[in-house]
């Protein structure tokens, strides 16, 4: 029996009727993606290495510690020992581009799916296929839409890598416990107000662990996105690849790796309380509380009417 | 008729589940929680009143549906049919935005695990309530500082709900709910994870506020001791129904089903029921006027070791014992007086029974039982406080107390001497 069902065929022509009759909107998505990827390139490939590197690692310093400082550094050094800098610095604007983009959707989407039994019945099984497709099918509607260069690399990075985000965000609001989102609602708080004082506060952990995962997924996609001409770190493993340079196709992946955890460590010092800036932070509301709690304490005593001589009081 | 009503509930039911309006409408005509195919009921015609100032308390195992109803009261499980008043405001069927306006001002609320916020300080947990009243934060703070105080936290404000223990961070939910400054107070099994010294605690700092700042209280335990220390009125539920509503001594003494009957077994009747729950009235006692001759005629016929004395109206003087008053009567004397001794030990009316035990020691006959003008209203047999703490207060009647009085012969014969035409016939000694 001849059973044919002509799922390709139907594909095609929606994409082509997109093509069609939406090309504006993808040229705009198109000069955004390559105007946000540009800014950043400029910021990160502009300044000399060494700068770039002293930057990072003071970041590195208030993020988790001085250890992590040194790693960042040597991290670094090795990139450029191995003449990859330029090609890390294209694969880091693009990355973070991407990851800011999928954020910026995958949190109000998450959000929204927490809130709203439908929506998420809607989002999850969607989220699972574009995490399951093959990221390379993805890939040709995308260079199709978008021609060769950034744009088709930052697109399947952004889809492929929102998944995790959407999901984290929706379990860890959904996570906080109900009881405490009931306190809210039994003091009469609005729902934005439960939102923004107890879900969002409460479910933060969990949405910094989802922002974490969207970064290395899209650092993960580098090398796809070099196929379709993005450059950086990923261009040149294709470029090893298709001359079989080992050598090449090693300098560009240890690269990757170092960049990849000099990335994860930054992310998930998100929301703990690690490194100098932590520090420092506690140290003031410390100072701070202290200060509340004497003033308070004071209070207490002129309320009572007893009062000590000078000096005199503990 | 409802100027002291503060919380009104008619009819209330909560059916979780598909065709809950159905569900309803059979759990009406009669049908049983288990008829209801899909849909759960978890409360079913609820109808109660809780008068301003009280503490009013709802007592039933997991899955009776205290907790559901409990949040029906504020709406935060909406009910499926009946009503909910407030200060004679409805609850049911206003728009979110009133809903919220009422719960703002009319009711908050204290949960079984706290519930409080843990990225804020105790101070602003305090505060949180006027917070969202809108009120300005100087005031606010100055508010919350005045509750933390009176719950007992000064010093404490400024430190986060993880660095506090148990019963402290209550005492923060319990702070929040009272600075939010209204006049009814929803607790949720609120001192239920706490450890039994500090509910304990807790449970009189509760009864100390609320006869400080009247507040009506809805208070729901599962633990039935607590019900009987905390309540003013107890409502027991079983399967979502609310099967009996009554004082504490009410649900204790007379039981509406073999339920409740069961559950109230294990309860410390010690500390629920008072001395004039299960005082007898005196067998006899002895009017002060009366000389010893009389008294001791008495005492004979009521087999009694020793009586207490009393006024013409019942005031109690003391007590006397045979032995004395054989003393008088040999010495042929006409007044009792000398005999009296005034350390007669006696009770008030609204003592518990926990605490009647040492002076039902210390005491030579029955403990005595006073009225609040010093009358003698009834007296405790040792026996009575057994059978009644062992539950069945009946058992006491066919347990008669031995004291030894003199032998009646004995007793007998030194009237007869005293008085010569007695024509008393002698009982027989035992």
């Amino acid at each position: 029996m001849d059973f044919r069902l002509n799922v390709g065929d139907w594909i095609d022509s929606f994409f082509t009727w997109i093509e069609d009759n939406l090309a504006w909107l993808f040229d705009a998505l198109k000069s955004l993606f390559v105007m946000l990827y540009d800014a950043l390139n400029w910021v990160f490939a502009t300044p000399p290495a060494f700068a770039v590197i002293i930057v990072i690692a003071v970041a590195a310093l208030f993020a988790r510690g001085w250890k992590f400082a040194v790693g960042v550094a040597i991290g670094l050094t090795f990139i450029i020992s191995v003449d990859q800098w330029d090609n890390a610095m294209d694969t880091i604007a693009l990355v973070l581009v991407a990851a800011f983009l999928a954020v910026l959707l995958a949190i109000p989407l998450g959000i929204w799916a927490a809130r709203n039994t439908t929506v998420s019945k809607i989002v999850k099984p969607v989220m699972d296929f574009l995490q399951t497709l093959p990221a390379f099918v993805y890939l040709i509607p995308a260079l199709a839409l978008f021609g060769i260069g950034v744009a088709p690399g930052i697109i399947a990075t952004l889809i492929f890598a929102m998944a995790p985000g959407v999901r984290l965000t929706e379990l860890g609001i959904r996570g906080v416990d109900s009881e405490v989102v009931e306190a809210g609602q039994a003091f009469g708080a609005s729902p934005r107000r439960i939102l923004r004082q107890i879900q969002l506060p409460l479910a933060m952990p969990s949405i910094m662990a989802g922002i974490n995962q969207i970064i290395m997924l899209s650092l993960s996609m580098v090398v796809i996105a070099g196929l379709v001409g993005a450059g950086g770190l990923g261009g040149q493993v294709a470029k090893a690849i298709s001359s079989l340079d080992v050598g090449l196709g090693f300098e560009a992946g240890l690269s990757v790796v170092a960049l990849a955890i000099i990335l994860d460590r930054f992310t998930g010092s998100f929301g703990q309380s690690m490194g100098l800036f932590s520090k420092l932070r506690k140290r003031r509301i410390d100072a701070k509380s202290a200060d509340e709690q004497a003033r308070l304490d004071a209070q207490e005593i002129i309320d009572k009417g007893v009062r000590y001589p000078v000096g005199m009081a503990n | 008729m409802s100027e002291n009503i503060a919380l009104r509930a008619q009819g209330l039911y909560k059916v979780f589940g598909r065709h809950a309006d159905d569900a309803v409408a059979k759990l009406r005509d009669g049908a049983s929680r288990d008829d209801l195919g899909g849909a759960t009921a978890a409360v079913i015609d609820a109808s109660f009143e809780v008068k301003t100032g009280e503490i009013f308390v709802v007592m039933g195992l997991s899955g009776s549906g205290k907790s559901t109803l409990i949040r029906m009261l504020n709406g935060l499980h909406p009910q499926t049919a009946g009503t909910v008043e407030i200060g004679g405001t409805s609850i049911t069927g206003v728009n979110a935005a009133e809903l919220r306006d009422i719960r703002r001002h009319k009711v908050s609320m204290v949960f079984q695990h706290f519930a409080l916020l843990p990225h804020r300080t105790v101070i602003d947990n305090v505060a949180y309530g006027l917070e969202i009243q809108g009120i300005g934060k100087d005031e606010r703070q100055a508010r919350a500082r005045k509750i933390t105080q009176i719950v007992g936290l000064a010093g404490w404000e400024e430190k986060f709900p993880n660095q506090l223990s148990g019963g402290m961070q209550q005492r923060v939910g319990l702070a929040r709910a009272l600075a939010a400054d209204t006049d009814v107070l929803l607790m949720d099994e609120a001192f239920s994870a706490l450890d039994p010294l500090i509910r304990r605690e807790m449970q009189d700092q509760l009864l100390e506020l609320q006869s400080e700042l009247g507040k009506t209280i809805v208070f729901i335990t599962h633990d039935l001791n607590e019900a009987m220390y905390l309540g003013d009125r107890i409502a027991v539920m079983r399967d979502g129904r609310i099967v009996q509503i009554g004082s504490p001594e009410d649900i204790l003494t007379s039981p509406a089903n073999e339920y409740v009957e069961q559950f109230v077994q294990d309860v410390d009747r010690s500390r629920v029921l008072t001395a004039d729950s299960v005082m007898r009235k005196p067998r006899a006692a002895i009017h002060e006027g009366s000389g010893p001759h009389a008294a001791l005629t008495v005492m004979r016929d009521e087999q009694l070791s020793a009586a207490y004395v009393i006024k013409r109206d019942r005031t109690l003087v003391g007590w006397v014992r045979d032995r004395d008053v054989l003393d008088l009567v040999r010495a042929g004397k006409k007044d009792l007086t000398p005999a009296i001794q005034s350390d007669h030990g006696a009770v008030a009316a609204d003592t518990s029974l926990a605490d009647l035990f040492i002076p039902s020691l210390e005491s030579a006959l029955p403990l005595a039982v006073q009225d609040p003008r010093g009358k003698l209203v009834g007296v405790i047999p040792r026996v009575t406080l057994l059978a009644t703490l062992g539950g069945e207060p009946d058992a006491a009647a066919s347990a008669t107390p031995s004291p030894d009085p003199l032998p009646t012969a004995m007793v007998t014969k030194a009237l007869d001497a005293s008085d010569e035409g007695s024509t008393t016939t002698a009982k027989e000694a035992r």
